[in-house]
Parts: C-alpha cells; sequence; structure tokens
C-alpha cells in the first residue's frame, strides 16, 4: 500500500514537473533572448557613443543627391571603417545557446538526454534517422535527384529531362504547392528562379516596385548607423567571396533598404524574440519616443550579407531581388539567429547536429570530444549561415531547393552531420581543435546530394 | 627533354641561319610561326583569307546574311591595319560617326598601348603616314590594328568581363586541340560605364589582370576572377539553359575556326605544341567575339587559387604533350589516351571528324559539350555544324 503510494506521488510528482518545466521554458527563452538582446543593444549603443554617431540622422540634401548617383556603385565608396566592428559574430551567439539551461532540469524525464554529451543542454525533441527518412523521402536512393542524378555519367533520358519537363509544367500551371513538392527532387538551373518566386508567392507586381522605390527614396534621405555596419559586413565577407565579389554592389541596395523596411517587423509575432527598441533623443524610457532601431528590428551581424549573396545568381532585378530576399528572411533565415524551440530554430538545429552526431558517429564524437574539439564549434557558423560562403553555389543552391520543398532547416544539421561522417577518418586522427578545423576547413568541393542521401539512407544504423 | 622556350629563343632555334635542328627527342612549346595566330593583325588576315576562300569555294559555312555579313564566321570585331588600312578605315568610320574603336600595337600584350577613340582626330599621325605611299617599311613596333569596340559588352553585377580560356594544340595538320575545363572571366573593378568621359579610364575597359591588379579595387582573394563555371550557372539560372549552351557552342565553333584559319600557313613542326590563352568578349545579346590568342599565356598567379589552376595547367598541358612522363619521340601519333587529358577535353580531332568510324567521342550529347559537369568529350568537326543549324 505504501509502495503504491509512493509510486503515485512520484508519478504526479513528475507530470507536475513537467508542467512547470513547459512554461518555465517559454519564460526562459524569453529571458535568455531579452538579456542576448540587451547585450547586442548596449553594444550597438557603445559603438555610437565611442564614435559619436548618432543611431540615426537625416542627409543634408547635398549627402542624398551623391548617395543618389551612386546607387548603382555603393561598392566604391570607401568610407572610413576601420572604427566600426560587427555587432556580433556566430561564435558569441554560441556561446548564449551553451548557456542556456533549464533551472528546473534536475532529473530528466529522458534518460537519454542525461547522457548528451553535448554543447546544448536544453531538451528539445529532435528528429532521428528513422524519423528523419521518412521526412525526407523524396531523398531516398531510389528517387531521382538534381545533384546525383544529372551527372554526367547518367543519360538524361533516365531521370533529367522527364524531371525538366514537369518543371515546366508545374511553372505554366503556376502550382505553388506542386512547385514546393516538385523542387525537394532539386530543381533545374534555369527554372529555379522562377520555382522559388512561385513557392515564395513572389509575383513582381507595381506596388512591389514602389515600395522597393520607397525604401531606396528612405535609404537616401536618412543614414542610420547600421549602414555603416552593412557596409563592414559586406567588405569583410561577400567582397572576398570568389563566387558572390561580383555582386556587391546589388548586397548594399537590398540590405540597406532591408533594414528600413518595417514591414519586416511582422515576422516576430511568430518569432519568439522582440525587436530591440531605442528611445528618440532625451526622451529615455518615455514609451512614446520608443522606436524600433534598425526600423527593421533586425540587427545584422557578421556574415548577415551572405544570406543575400547566393540570391543574386538567380535574380538581376534589384526589387524582385529584394522581395525573394526578404520573404526567405522571414519565413527561414531569422531562425538562425533567434533562440525559440522551433523545430528549425537554430537551438534545435544545434541539438539535432550533436544528436545525430552523438547516436550515429559515437566514436568520432567522443574523440572530438576529449581533444577538446566539440563539433558544433565548427558546425555551428556553417547552419547559421545556412551553408552560404561554405558550399559552392551549385551546391548551396541544390541545398536551399530543399529547404523550401521542406518548408525546414533541418536539412542543414544533417548536412552537417554528414559532413563530418564524410571526413570522419580524417577527424579520428586529429589531435586539436585547430586540427579538425583545419580538415574542415574547405567544403567548396563537396557534393551535397550524395552526402546527404548516404548519411540518411545508406549508412547502417 | 622538353624545352621551355621563351618567344625570341624560338625564332633562334627555327630561324634557318642557325642551322639548329632539333633532335628526335626533344620537343618545344611552340609552333615556330605562331605568330599567324598570336599577332592580332596576321589573326585578322588569315581569317580574312580562309572566310574568303570558304566563299570561293562555295562552302555553306561562308553563308552570308541579306546585309553581307558572315552568318557563321563573322566572330571577330571589324579590324583594319594601321597605317596600311588608313583609307578603308576613314571610310567605315564615317558610317557610323559615333562608334568608338580600339587601337591595339600588334606586338604587345598586358594590355600595353591600348586606348579607346572616337574622333578621328585622335589618330591623326596615321592620316599624315598613310599619304606618303612610297613608305619605307616600318618596325614591327609600329604596326597598330583597330578594330570597332564593342561598346555592349555583357555585364554581370554592371561589370564587363572577358574570358581567357586555355587551348592546346598538338598538332595543326591534322588540327588536334584541347579546351581546358577550368577557364576564367576576368572582371573590371570600375562599373562600366560607355560614356564618352571614361573612355581613358582603362579600369573601366581593359581587363588585362596586368592592368586591374593596379587599380584601387583590386582584391588579392579572388583577383577579380570567376570560374567559367560560375558564368555559365549565372547565365543558366538568368537567361535559361539554351542559350546559354547555344553561346558555350559558339565559343568553341570560333576558336576551331579560328586554328582551322591558320593550320594552312602554320609549320606544322612534329616536335611542337603549343598551349594558347584565347581572349573572347561575350556582348549583350549573348554573341562571343574573339579578341586575340596569346601565345605565351600568363603564367605567374595573381591569387591562391590561380597558382593551383596554373600548375594543373602545365601539369596536364605535358601530360598530353608528352605521353606517359616518358622521354618524348616526336614521332609519335600525338593521340593520347583519354586518361591522361586531365582538366582538358577534346575540342577538335581532325582525324576523328574525318574518319567515318563510330567512336566512342561522336557520341556524346550535342550542345552540351563543355559544361561545368564535364567529362563530355566535345562532338567532332562535322556533327558540330549539325547542332548549329
Amino acid at each position: 500500500m505504501l509502495q503504491e503510494e509512493s509510486d503515485l506521488s512520484l508519478v504526479i510528482a513528475q507530470i507536475v514537473q513537467k508542467l512547470k518545466g513547459s512554461s518555465l521554458y517559454a519564460q526562459l527563452e524569453r529571458q535568455a533572448w531579452g538579456s542576448w538582446e540587451k547585450r547586442i543593444l548596449k553594444s550597438l549603443n557603445s559603438m555610437c557613443t565611442e564614435l559619436s554617431i548618432p543611431l540615426a540622422r537625416k542627409r543634408p540634401v547635398g549627402e542624398q543627391k551623391e548617395l543618389l548617383n551612386k546607387w548603382n556603385e555603393m561598392g566604391t565608396d570607401e568610407p572610413d571603417l576601420s572604427l566600426f566592428r560587427p555587432v556580433y559574430a556566430p561564435k558569441d551567439f554560441l556561446e548564449v545557446l551553451i548557456n542556456l539551461r533549464n533551472p528546473n532540469y534536475e532529473n530528466g524525464d529522458s534518460l537519454s538526454f542525461r547522457t548528451h554529451l553535448g554543447l546544448i543542454q536544453v531538451p528539445l525533441k529532435v528528429k532521428d534517422i528513422p524519423e528523419l527518412k521518412e521526412f525526407f523521402v523524396e531523398l531516398g536512393l531510389t528517387t531521382g535527384q538534381l545533384g546525383i542524378d544529372d551527372s554526367t555519367q547518367v543519360p538524361p533520358e533516365l531521370f533529367e529531362n522527364e524531371h525538366v519537363r514537369i518543371g515546366q509544367k508545374v511553372l505554366a500551371e503556376q502550382d505553388s504547392a506542386a512547385a514546393q513538392q516538385y523542387i525537394r527532387q532539386g530543381s533545374p538551373t534555369a527554372l529555379r528562379a522562377e520555382l522559388w518566386a512561385l513557392i515564395l508567392n513572389i509575383s513582381s507586381q507595381p506596388e512591389d516596385i514602389l515600395y522597393y522605390e520607397q525604401l531606396k527614396t528612405n535609404v537616401i534621405q536618412h543614414d542610420l548607423l547600421v549602414d555603416s555596419l552593412i557596409y563592414k559586413d559586406v567588405k569583410l565577407t561577400a567582397s572576398n567571396d570568389d563566387y558572390y565579389f561580383v555582386f556587391e554592389d546589388y548586397l548594399y541596395q537590398v540590405l540597406l533598404c532591408f533594414s528600413r523596411d518595417t514591414s519586416v517587423l511582422g515576422h516576430f509575432a511568430y518569432n519568439s524574440a522582440s525587436p530591440p527598441k531605442s528611445y528618440i533623443r532625451g526622451k529615455l524610457g518615455l514609451e512614446e519616443y520608443a522606436v524600433f532601431y534598425p526600423p527593421n528590428g533586425v540587427i545584422p551581424f557578421h556574415g548577415f550579407s551572405m544570406y543575400v549573396a547566393p540570391l543574386c545568381f538567380l535574380y538581376h532585378e534589384p526589387s524582385k531581388l529584394y522581395q525573394i530576399f526578404r520573404e526567405m528572411y522571414v519565413r527561414f533565415f531569422f531562425r538562425l539567429h533567434s533562440i525559440s524551440s522551433h523545430p528549425s530554430g537554430i537551438v534545435s538545429l544545434c541539438l539535432l547536429f550533436e544528436t545525430l552526431l552523438q547516436t550515429y558517429l559515437p566514436q568520432l564524437f567522443y574523440h572530438l570530444r576529449e581533444i577538446g574539439a566539440q563539433p558544433l564549434r565548427i558546425s555551428f557558423k556553417w547552419m547559421v549561415r545556412a551553408f552560404s560562403g561554405y558550399l559552392a553555389t551549385d551546391q548551396l543552391l541544390l541545398l536551399w531547393d530543399r529547404i523550401l520543398g521542406y518548408n525546414s532547416l533541418e536539412i542543414l544539421a544533417v548536412l552537417a552531420a554528414a559532413v563530418f561522417a564524410f571526413r570522419a577518418v580524417n577527424l579520428m586522427e586529429v589531435t586539436s581543435l585547430a586540427a579538425a578545423e583545419a580538415v574542415l576547413a574547405d567544403l567548396s568541393t563537396l557534393k551535397v546530394m550524395p552526402l546527404l542521401q548516404i548519411f540518411l539512407f545508406a549508412t547502417v544504423t | 627533354m622538353i624545352n621551355e622556350m621563351s618567344v625570341q629563343t624560338i625564332r633562334n632555334v627555327f630561324s634557318v641561319e642557325t642551322g639548329y635542328r632539333l633532335s628526335d627527342d626533344q620537343i618545344v612549346n611552340h609552333f615556330p610561326n605562331h605568330y599567324e595566330l598570336t599577332r592580332k593583325d596576321l589573326m585578322v588576315k588569315n581569317i580574312k583569307r580562309y572566310r574568303k576562300e570558304l566563299e570561293k569555294e562555295g562552302s555553306p559555312l561562308a553563308e552570308k546574311d541579306e546585309n553581307g555579313k558572315y552568318l557563321y564566321l563573322d566572330f571577330v570585331p571589324v579590324t583594319y591595319m594601321l597605317p596600311a588600312d588608313y583609307n578603308l578605315f576613314v571610310e567605315e568610320f564615317r558610317k557610323s560617326p559615333s562608334s568608338t574603336w580600339i587601337m591595339k600595337p600588334c606586338g604587345k600584350a598586358q594590355g600595353k598601348g591600348i586606348f579607346l577613340i572616337n574622333k578621328l582626330s585622335q589618330i591623326k599621325k596615321w592620316s599624315r603616314d598613310s599619304k606618303t605611299s612610297s613608305f619605307v617599311s616600318q618596325s614591327t613596333k609600329e604596326a597598330y590594328v583597330i578594330s570597332l569596340y564593342i561598346n555592349n559588352p555583357l555585364l554581370i553585377g554592371g561589370r564587363k568581363f572577358d574570358l581567357r580560356l586555355y587551348v592546346l594544340v598538338s598538332t595543326y595538320r591534322p588540327l588536334r586541340c584541347y579546351m581546358y575545363k577550368l577557364g576564367f572571366c576576368r572582371f573590371c573593378t570600375v562599373k562600366y560605364t560607355p560614356s564618352t568621359s571614361e573612355l581613358d579610364n582603362m579600369f573601366v575597359h581593359l581587363t588585362n589582370v596586368a592592368i586591374q591588379k593596379h587599380g584601387e579595387d583590386y582584391n588579392h582573394i579572388h583577383g577579380g576572377k570567376w570560374t567559367v563555371n560560375n558564368l555559365r550557372l549565372y547565365l543558366e539560372s538568368t537567361r535559361g539553359k539554351e542559350v546559354t549552351s547555344k553561346l558555350f557552342d559558339e565559343i568553341h565553333w570560333i576558336i576551331v575556326q579560328s586554328l582551322k584559319a591558320v593550320a594552312p600557313v602554320m609549320n606544322n613542326d612534329k616536335h611542337c605544341f603549343e598551349c594558347y590563352g584565347y581572349d573572347i568578349i561575350i556582348d549583350d545579346k549573348l554573341k562571343p567575339w574573339l579578341i586575340e590568342v596569346n601565345a605565351s599565356p600568363s603564367l605567374t598567379s595573381s591569387t591562391a587559387n590561380d597558382r593551383i589552376l596554373k600548375y594543373n595547367l602545365i601539369n596536364d598541358t605535358l601530360n598530353i604533350a608528352v605521353p606517359n612522363g616518358e622521354i618524348p619521340d616526336c614521332k609519335w601519333n600525338k593521340s593520347p589516351p583519354k586518361e591522361v587529358l586531365g582538366n582538358y577535353e577534346i575540342l577538335y580531332d581532325e582525324e576523328l571528324a574525318q574518319g567515318d568510324g563510330a567512336d566512342r567521342e561522336l557520341r556524346s550529347r550535342p550542345g552540351q559539350s563543355l559544361g561545368p559537369k564535364g567529362g563530355r568529350s566535345r562532338d567532332s568537326g562535322r556533327t558540330v555544324l549539325t547542332t548549329w543549324k
């Protein structure tokens, strides 16, 4: 009798624990994001004070004219950016995620989590390989894929020609849902720009072009501190990239407008974060003088421009490029640098990556841990950037095809694990973090689809 | 033994006076009279002659359109030699007085001595010289060509670029040539503008790395270069697959035609092979133009990627020129096995083209010869025509 009672109370205690944990987690999320946000804003404000530059100011007419003339070649403008530094880099953000803990989490309700040896200490639910195989069923060995079955050795009659024909049909019928299903097997290069626009519901109406022009006018009239951060980021990243340096000027045109686009604030409704606020000079703390800063609520970090760069291979009309990027951001990219429990959020992706590695490549995982090279420390930057700047562009586009097709970023974590699996032999021989980084420094020769297929469908689990 | 020779040494080796003869185990990386292809004026002369010959024979290749322009052989911008053709040039200039022309010294490289003109007064010098009819032969240094400037180049990211492609010729008769798959685009660091106020700004107009690397914005990481694969991806994504394939087919076509044009006059010495640097510009209608051919393409590197590319280029070139890394024997049939091609692909093999035999070379897909996927061997001569028409 006593035993039953104590069992029962244990069960009740566990249930209460679970309930407490869940709402506490949401609170935790908000707290963690809140303090991170404060940190970023503080950094921005101090940069502001140090350099005696206002967060925003109206440009004098002469300057406006000059900028308008230079609009298509802002890359040649060389403002002195030496004193600016990126507000944060991915590795700073990683530290925040590592320190996320649920204080109520003492006796984990899932034993397997207690033995989780990765950096992420938040018990979110992530898929295992059988579930991933089901989710990504179209990537299986018996289904044709672009990125594999369009290679030289395969006659085009076997798959490629038919796939192209179907793609053309989908476009002709303007069927967005069909396009999303279709693109899971990859998009032919010639159809990709249109397919992505169809899936993202972008149609370039006159009012869209007008909206972009309006943003451009905002840029001409007002100068924002974040503009310098954007310049700096482009100069540091895209301008030095073998593939994207050509499009430097487009990046300014897109990102400067983006930071002024208040419609982007809309995504915060489903983002657990909230946009940073600032106050009109002299009115600190007075809510009626609070404004979102920057106007779109997104503070760019080091590497942010790389979200836009690959899109320049597809769209060369600025307002269309802008629309596509904005939609990609509010649907996908924002999840890569905000804290949430969403399955496509960066926290879940990190956990998914670590779990996959620990479960299916335990030897490698333990070895890397032993030598002080926690795998996530290397793969984090790949995932935050959705692999932009790390993969060859044609491979990156094939990867982003699947992000759109499955409406999920989980593929980033799977690819990261697949890369480690691919280089496992070399990684087993390294004895330091630096050496591990070196083995994984160059991903430009990797073929994404075979890696994914082998990892998910051809590895003995 | 393979002799890496400068162009000057070549002149000496093959000069009649020195009486030097290469032995059977010596091969050399230049043809004795490569200047028939690589000097700007002679290249144009040879192509013009070739076209006229084809026209005389009634060859379908020499077909013209209603405006008298060659349908398949119009790939060199209108060019005149100065001072010899000065009057012809003036006639042409007056037909479209707002056009821009580019003056290039015949014997120089790396963009040296090039300038643009849009007024006859800017080349008064040749006007005077041409009037003295019985003029003593000029030294080669004085000779210039003047070509119609392509002022509507295809721009990417608002910038002008040209293509540098490497082509290896192992023999001219029969013609056997290989295209290096890893060519590249050279971008100008400054935005392109056809505005006349910027005609003097060489950073806008000349893509030579030798010039661009002195620009303020020159970047030493990527060196302003794109791989041809990037170009292909960009064009397919923004313009479509058919027009892109057509463009690349045309590029291969003009290279083969230029080699065919000089083949009859080339000293096809069996000791020789040569790797040329072809410069091609694409205009905004996606038509490729042959600008020039370089005999000694720069093998120095401006970036790390470049270094790897040039190393592989030399390596692959020598693998084809010298079979099996053994001591060369210039008597061999110059038909390397497929495995040693490395990053080269057969561009044109006259023997295969003429033989009717079904060969593995012929079984490739039309219109998709040398894409980013590589490995697909080029159709030989005959089928090239069919993919065109």
